[in-house]
């Protein structure tokens, strides 16, 4: 499981998600997230194109980091999550908290 | 470095007999970075050899990975001294996934829903009820620290 961050030449922060983000690694996507805030950065994009499946701590962490850079004036927008994915998001209805795009580049225009 | 996993799997002989096909064992201990390999094995046993539904896979890894979750972090408190003990049953038209801790146990009568405005912005109290949602059935033991979790193949 790894996380890798990129920064896009408008600044935004894509955050992409290899393998699954579960209670074992929560806390490696919140430090990375919590790092990028307090060195500046306010606008992420998390990059679920290539995650087998979340758990219930993922789904804690997420909301836990969203609520963080909203606090700052930031966003978090979710992308690239497939159908059962975001299935999770619908069953517990975070799909109401999250901005959700089909891709990366979708999330990414106008941010 | 070796597993700290134990696999055993069971298969019932082709010429008749009762109960599941195939019945496969894990013993996991209480560290929940042992969780995403213990699914993975789990996983690759329940569907070897078969074809496969993803979304069966999903809900399985998914509903197993949240059942281990529960079991290590609040069954056993991650004492190192404790194991969670995972017992899948396969049958044609289902898998049954039982997952039983060394904890006291809990009453999941009293787990609230997490839809509520509060639930949906905190961090956690998800996983029982994801569990619920993805399982076709879900029971557990008078006690409270073994849960079965059935998916029926579709």
């Amino acid at each position: 499981m790894a996380f890798t961050q990129s920064r896009q030449q408008n600044g935004v922060v894509v955050v992409r998600s290899d393998g699954q983000l579960i209670v074992g690694n929560r806390h490696e996507l919140k430090e990375l997230i919590q790092g990028a805030l307090a060195a500046g950065d306010r606008r992420f994009v998390l990059d679920f194109s290539h995650t087998g499946y979340i758990d219930s701590s993922g789904l804690g962490a997420l909301v836990t980091v969203a609520r963080q850079v909203r606090e700052l004036g930031g966003e978090l927008r979710l992308a690239g999550l497939n159908d059962d994915l975001r299935s999770l998001f619908e069953l517990t209805k975070l799909d109401s908290l999250f901005s959700i795009a089909d891709s990366p580049a979708q999330a990414l225009a106008g941010f | 470095m070796t597993s700290p996993l134990r696999l055993c799997v069971r298969r019932r002989p082709a010429a008749g007999g009762e109960g599941p096909d195939v019945v496969v064992s894990v013993s996991v201990p209480s560290d929940v970075g042992c969780i995403e390999e213990a699914v993975a094995l789990v996983a690759r046993h329940c569907f070897a050899g078969v074809a496969v539904e993803e979304r069966m896979r999903f809900r399985l890894q998914v509903a197993l990975s949240e059942a281990l979750a529960n079991a290590i972090l609040r069954g056993n408190h991650e004492d190192a001294d404790k194991r969670a003990s995972v017992r899948v049953e396969l049958a044609p038209d289902a898998i049954r996934v039982h997952v039983t801790d060394e904890g006291a146990g809990f009453d999941p009568h009293a787990v609230p829903e997490p839809l509520g405005p509060d639930g949906i912005q905190g961090a956690g109290g998800r996983g029982l009820f994801l569990i619920r949602k993805l399982a076709d059935a879900v029971e557990f033991n008078d006690r409270g620290n073994s849960i079965c979790m059935t998916l029926r193949r579709r």
